[in-house]
């Protein structure tokens, strides 16, 4: 068994793994590395909340399905219908229909991932393995929920005689945003929610408040030109408008809201990561 | 730093005493213990937190201080040390599931802990599913759960149930199922954790096997344990910790003797009565001691005792079983009823002279009747005891039970025919 005498950074001369544990520093790389090796694992833990979600329920993941679907039904009633708000020349439901989609998926992964640390705690206290996994398993396991409600929203703009041009493979990147600005979101909560336990009650009124701030019951040109980009920097704006674009053809453009939306989203995760790493090492101590 | 596996230098870790009040919400814990001084305490632990790491001395404690100690390749090492002595944060940190305040460890090899059986396990999940889950919390790969996926069954012995529930499962399929997942775990360092101490006595035993054989083969282990026989049995080396520190370190049987010798290990125990049944006799608590040195070990019993409707004189019998559960012998101090019907409590004092018994493990199951076949009350294995040391003078070789428990006092001589 000859160990190299060199300190290499990950592994001896074998091959076996060289692991330096010291107190914590104030800022923690990112050590994606070790997420990669362990993507298994994050795999597994999302298949576990796939498969868990919908037990014991009656209606099973039609609940993923039926979420959008009554908020559409919710809002063609009171916005489309009673409110009259314009729909970018699109009918009511399959527009809202269109936002709401993305926008589930958001606030079920949003929400889960901020509880996330605190419903694994035996896991935080007992094994150790990065810590980032759960709560990126939480956000894909919301994805497949995206996935289910993506089909009802093809058939509904099939219904409709809305047909998808070539345009619509861009539904695919957009997706991939709204998983950022959900893991970003849900980073910055999951970490904070181990210390205040408030986080969990904060989320619900956050998860409401923002989905007013998003054009999902009202197109974004209601509001004046300049404010837009300033509205953009709520990276949902872009997916949902994106979104509309992409499948719809709606009319409104959204290349510069999409761009702010993507720096905003990137900027969100790429610092909740590191806030996440900052606060990983209390976890196991105060959760 | 020579082949060590495990090098630690200076480790500590020092904890927040005023933090736990905030990490939950703060209303519940003002809520729970509305008194001034929990008020003032959570006010303190607040501006603490504003002010960031800075606390004064008076508000931590350090439950590691400065442990430095080296690990070579393919050993076992036990660490015994009473409750809160520091040993579990020691495997906290080892493992990585917390972070030392100070110190560095070097760890080379892929390391597992099991400070738990089953963590993750999901009781909506079927035995099938969680044994893949609950191995892949572990650090195995899909393909090695796989592979070792009938092993695994067939360790279990849950065969017929894979595909149910867990939550359907009894709490002793639940634990094989969990066990069996974590012994197929097969890192180059183990940590573990007390794991013996839960489950019955044949899943003990059971532990205790597999451990010997990871042992044997060649992997390095970490075991903590209150249990002093099994660290002698399966430990090359030892320490003991106490108050965050490392107070002797070497040939396990020293470290098992400096910590029986220091008052670390409760000889005493005791047995109260879980609830109100019972009939006319009834033992309401029993309390033991060991005392003597092998080979004439004395059990000591106090037994508390009620009337509580009119009986016959009782008699007294003190079953000793083996750590299986197997009767080894029976004391009967008299065939006498002599516990006659009082009117207020009384005590009996038994004292037993043990036989030479190998270390390990016992229990004591006490019973009252008024005649061999009319049981008043009986107290199963209410009382454990430990007998630590060897009865032969001079024996290092380890005594297993597959040759008997007790060791009769023996002479032989050699001469010419």
């Amino acid at each position: 068994m000859a160990l190299s005498p060199s300190h290499s950074a990950n592994a001896v001369g074998d091959g076996r793994p060289v692991v330096i544990i010291e107190p914590p520093r104030r800022w923690m790389p990112l050590d994606l590395r070790e997420l990669w090796d362990q993507r298994e694992l994050v795999y597994f833990l999302a298949w576990r909340d796939i498969k868990v979600r919908y037990k014991q329920t009656a209606l099973g993941a039609s609940w993923a399905i039926l979420q959008p679907i009554f908020g559409m039904a919710v809002f063609s009633i009171f916005f489309g219908k009673l409110g009259r708000i314009p729909s970018d020349g699109l009918p009511y439901p399959l527009w809202s229909f269109a936002g709401l989609v993305p926008w589930a998926f958001f606030s079920q992964a949003l929400t889960q991932s901020a509880n996330s640390l605190v419903m694994s705690q035996n896991l935080l206290r007992k094994v150790y393995f990065p810590r980032l996994a759960i709560p990126i398993a939480t956000v894909l396991s919301a994805a497949v929920d995206l996935v289910l409600a993506f089909v009802v929203l093809l058939a509904m703009m099939a219904f409709y005689g809305v047909f998808p041009t070539t345009r619509a493979v861009l539904v695919i990147p957009l997706a991939v945003l709204a998983f950022v600005a959900a893991l970003g979101s849900g980073l910055w909560l999951a970490a904070l929610s181990v210390r205040y336990r408030d986080v969990r009650y904060a989320v619900p009124v956050l998860v409401q408040f923002w989905l007013f701030a998003t054009p999902i019951a009202y197109p974004s040109s209601l509001l004046p030109g300049n404010w837009r980009v300033l509205y953009a920097f709520n990276p949902m704006t872009g997916v949902v408008e994106g979104f509309r674009w992409a499948l719809l053809g709606a009319h409104t453009t959204p290349g510069a809201m999409l761009a702010v939306s993507t720096v905003a989203a990137i900027v969100t995760l790429i610092g909740g990561a590191y806030y996440f790493r900052s606060m990983e090492r209390t976890f196991a101590d105060l959760v | 730093m020579s082949n060590a596996v495990i090098t630690a230098r200076g480790v500590g870790k020092r904890y927040r005493l005023g933090a736990a009040p905030v990490s939950d919400s703060l209303r519940d814990s003002l809520a729970a213990t509305f008194s001034r001084a929990t008020l003032l305490r959570v006010a303190g632990a607040m501006t603490s937190l504003g002010r960031g790491e800075r606390d004064s001395d008076a508000n931590t404690v350090w439950s590691l201080h400065d442990v430095s100690f080296d690990v070579g390749p393919g050993a076992t090492l036990g660490i015994i040390g009473r409750n809160g002595a520091g040993k579990s944060t020691l495997l906290k940190i080892l493992s990585r599931i917390t972070q030392p305040t100070a110190g560095r460890v070097r760890i080379v090899g892929r390391v597992g802990s099991l400070l738990e059986v089953g963590t993750g396990f999901h009781p909506d999940l079927t035995g099938r599913e969680n044994i893949f889950l609950n191995g892949a919390i572990l650090g195995m790969r899909r393909s090695e759960i796989a592979r070792k996926f009938d092993e695994i069954v067939a360790f279990a012995e849950v065969e017929r149930f894979l595909d149910t529930q867990v939550k359907h499962y009894s709490s002793g399929m639940y634990l094989r199922l969990a066990f069996a997942v974590a012994a197929h775990f097969e890192p180059d360092i183990l940590l573990v954790d007390e794991v013996l101490a839960v489950g019955d006595l044949e899943f003990q035993r059971k532990c205790i096997g597999k451990m010997g054989r990871v042992a044997g083969e060649g992997r390095t282990v970490l075991f903590v344990s209150h249990n002093m026989p099994a660290v002698r049995l399966l430990c090359r080396s030892a320490m003991v910790v106490d108050a965050g520190q490392i107070v002797r370190e070497g040939d396990p049987a020293e470290c098992v003797a400096y910590y029986v010798a220091n008052g670390f290990q409760e000889d005493a125990s005791e047995w109260t009565r879980p609830n109100d049944s019972g009939g006319a006799l009834v033992m309401t608590h029993i309390a033991s001691r060991v005392s003597g040195h092998q080979p004439r070990l004395t059990l000591e019993l106090d037994v508390a005792v009620e009337s509580r409707a009119p009986h016959k004189p009782a008699m007294v019998a003190v079953d000793v079983l083996d750590a299986a559960g197997v009767a080894l012998m029976q004391a009967l101090p008299s065939v006498e009823g002599f516990v006659a019907c009082a009117s207020s409590a009384q005590r009996i004092r038994i004292a037993i002279d043990l036989p030479p018994m190998i270390p390990g493990q016992y229990f004591a199951t006490v019973w009252l009747g008024a005649h061999f076949s009319e049981t008043l009350d009986v107290a199963e294995r209410a009382i454990r005891f430990e007998v630590h040391d060897t009865p032969t003078t001079g024996r290092s070789h380890h005594h297993s039970p597959d040759h008997g428990a007790i060791v009769p006092l023996s002479a032989a001589r050699c001469e010419p025919l």
